[in-house]
């Protein structure tokens, strides 16, 4: 299969917030890629850095405190780190759309959902009469399979339930087909059963209509099911990157085997559950070294002196560890000792 | 057989509802409508369902903190829904709580110290002396150091403040404890922590857990034994393997095939279960499940399907297994 044109290309991205104390480099020199028509996934457990990293990509990033100090974030070979305010709104919603976990944050409460829809198609369709609008949003609340999509076009978004308010979500988010749509924890705050059909329907579109995803979760059994290449934060910064395959099934990064040897899975019952000791850190307060090592059971000294850079451990996968460093000797035995 | 330490009979808890300038009372919330289990000691009963299934409600009925609308709860063959507020503020001592949220439920303007001790203080447990040493010797237990009784609530992770709610839970030696969502809140690595920590206190202190969550991997870890709500109701419960493996009750068996599972391998059978949960203050009629069932009869919108023991030990509440069942 050859491969396809990348639709983002992120590069060493950094993005600081500046409080009272001091710098937090909640985004520290990521780099990640989604090619066409992909579903990639990045999760890792709060703080990480997930959602900061979509905002910067969707230049939402709240500033102040925020900044991004650094990178480089190529959409279409065009570097939004350089655009202004005006041309970012142009992309948003348009060749970029995102939802959020919580719809009725990106809802107006005041306003019937039908001109909300219609709102977000002619910012960026100025040429269309309100009758194409109303016609496109119709079409596209009933692709995601909402009921008597007509009347609800007249009601407001708290006459809806969490699962159909989310759906509403992603119609507004595709309304203008999109290249990319980023996801953020967009099933957390929904129950499980409706949480299946939002997954399915993401699927289904994505197939369909062959936008690209970014789905952000912290939800593993999420990631398996719906991404086709995952990557692994931890403390702002990129720890593992790999097909789903690999990745669920040949972990590297002693993070990465860690969170997935703690969740409980429903299909049998594991003995003991393991656990990765300590906290999650907030990111900065780990200067220097891996910022893993205080939790990491393989940690040497070289992990508390140097900051690992990500190794490649195949063409497709990548792991910022140094028992992948082809250096160390005896990095082999380490990785063997806990599997 | 031995007596089981807590049992429930035909709980139910509805909640006015207002409406109108004069707040007249226009319907009811069927919170809890009619459930009826046991636990035995040193046993642990996992409650799972989707939000708003009457869970918390539960929870809160059997310590009294709420007063049900009807039905009995027998602890160590007491009936506690027949007892004055006082006789059950000092049964409390030994049915203790642990909450989703631990930064709720712990005063942020007192100490660690403060916060254990006050559970000792309103039974009447010991003196000063022996009050501090039970403080610093269950913070070790809960896998925290004496130097924290100093300390602020904020001044603790996520996890460490769950282990201080836990600890809380502790302080009176309580035979039963109820935990409503004490993971949800936290990161997996966390959760993990925690999850181990009360298995290793069950073992070593026999205790007995109601353990309620809508996270079915983690109900499946730590319970002996599952009870599946929906809208107020036990729709089904058996011991954990059972349930999870051979589940009889349609909803349980849509909710299973919802989970997400970490395994990019896994092909589920998908039984989508079409539209959303009904407002439990109009709950339909019948079977409460027959809006969304996929093996609905005409008989499950009239007739509500009794919880019934359909094999050894394993309940349900559905009318496909009527016929099944030992008269
Ligand atoms: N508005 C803000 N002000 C200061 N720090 C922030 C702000 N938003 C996020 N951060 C910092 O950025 C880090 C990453 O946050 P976020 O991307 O939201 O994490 P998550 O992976 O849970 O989505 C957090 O640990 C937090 O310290
Ligand atoms: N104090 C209350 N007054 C009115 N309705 C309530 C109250 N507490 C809970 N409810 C309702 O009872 C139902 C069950 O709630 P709850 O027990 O909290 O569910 P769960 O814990 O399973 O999510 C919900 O519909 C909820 O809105
Ligand atoms: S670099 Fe060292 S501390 Fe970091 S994950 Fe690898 S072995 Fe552990
Ligand atoms: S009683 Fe009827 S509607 Fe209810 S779960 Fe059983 S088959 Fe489905
Ligand atoms: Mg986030
Ligand atoms: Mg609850």
């Amino acid at each position: 299969m050859t491969e396809r044109p990348k639709v983002l290309d992120v590069k060493g991205l950094k993005t600081s917030f500046f409080t009272d104390d001091g710098e937090i480099p909640a985004v520290n020199n990521v780099d990640f890629h989604v090619r066409e028509g992909e579903v990639l996934g990045i999760v890792g457990e709060s703080g990480c850095g997930k959602s900061v990293t979509s905002l910067s990509v969707m230049g939402l990033v709240p500033s102040p405190p925020g900044k991004i100090t650094g990178g480089e974030i190529l959409f279409q070979n065009r570097d939004l780190t350089k655009f202004s305010e005006k041309e970012m709104r142009d992309i948003r919603g348009n060749d970029i759309a995102m939802i959020f976990q919580e719809p009725m944050t990106s809802l107006n409460p005041l306003f019937k959902i039908g001109n909300q829809l219609k709102e977000a198609i002619l910012v960026h369709r100025k040429d269309w009469s309100k009758r194409q609008a109303h016609a496109r949003a119709v079409e596209m609340m009933q692709l995601v399979g909402l009921p008597r999509a007509e009347e609800l076009m007249n009601e407001y978004p708290h006459q809806l339930s969490g699962g159909m308010r989310q759906r509403v979500m992603i119609a507004m988010a595709l309304l203008c087909e999109p290249k990319l749509l980023i996801a953020d924890e967009p099933t957390t705050a929904l129950d499980v059963t409706i949480q299946a059909q939002i997954l399915k329907l993401m699927g289904e579109l994505n197939e369909r209509l062959g936008t690209a995803v970014i789905l952000i979760t912290h939800d593993l059994g999420v990631v398996a099911e719906t991404c086709q290449r995952v990557v692994v934060m931890y403390s702002g910064k990129v720890v593992e990157e790999g097909p789903v395959d690999t990745i669920f099934k040949d972990p590297q990064h002693p993070y990465t085997r860690g969170l997935l040897a703690s969740v409980p899975d429903m299909r049998f019952k594991k003995d003991a559950l393991y656990s990765i000791p300590g906290n999650v850190p907030k990111p900065g307060s780990i200067k220097t070294g891996c910022p893993f090592a205080p939790r990491c059971e393989h940690a040497w000294d070289r992990c508390v002196e140097e900051t690992p850079p990500l190794y490649e451990t195949a063409s497709d996968h990548q792991t910022r560890c140094f028992l992948y460093d082809p250096k160390e000797v005896d990095s082999r035995d380490r990785t063997t000792v806990e599997s | 057989m031995t007596e089981p330490l807590l049992k429930v009979e035909g709980l139910k808890k509805y909640f006015p509802v207002h409406s109108g300038v004069f707040g007249r009372v226009s319907g009811h919330v069927k919170a809890v409508d009619d459930i009826s289990f046991f636990v035995n000691e040193g046993e642990t009963l996992g409650i799972v369902g989707e939000s708003g299934c009457g869970k918390s409600t539960t929870g809160r009925l059997l310590m009294r903190l709420l007063e049900p609308t009807e039905g009995k709860v027998y602890f160590n063959g007491k009936e506690l829904t027949g007892i004055t507020k006082e006789e059950m503020r000092k049964m409390r001592r030994d049915i203790q709580m642990v909450f989703q949220d631990p930064y709720a439920s712990l005063n942020p303007r007192h100490t660690v110290e403060k916060i254990l001790m006050e559970p000792l203080n309103v039974h009447n447990i010991g003196d000063p002396k022996d009050r501090k040493k039970k403080v610093y010797e269950l913070l070790e237990t809960v896998g925290l150091s004496s130097y924290h009784a100093k300390r602020y609530p904020h001044q603790f992770s996520g996890g460490q403040r769950q282990r201080i709610g836990i600890a809380r839970a502790l302080m009176t030696n309580p035979k039963l404890i109820i935990a409503d969502e004490p993971v949800s809140a936290l990161d997996v690595s966390i959760q993990a922590q925690v999850l181990n920590l009360m298995q290793e206190l069950q073992k070593t202190l026999k205790l007995t857990y109601i353990f309620i969550a809508h996270d079915l991997g983690v109900v499946r870890h730590i319970s002996d034994r599952v009870g599946v709500m929906y809208l107020g109701n036990m729709a089904e419960l058996a011991n954990s393997e059972k349930l999870y493996e051979k589940p009889l009750h349609p909803y349980t068996q849509a909710l299973l095939s919802a989970v997400p599972v970490p395994d990019p391998d896994f092909e589920r059978e998908q039984v989508v279960i079409e539209g959303d949960i009904p407002s439990p203050a109009n709950p339909p009629s019948g079977c409460r499940f027959h809006t969304r069932c996929p093996y609905k009869m005409d008989i499950c919108e009239k007739v509500i399907p009794k919880f019934a023991e359909i094999e050894d030990g394993h309940y349900a509440a559905c009318h496909l297994y009527e016929e099944s069942r030992p008269q």
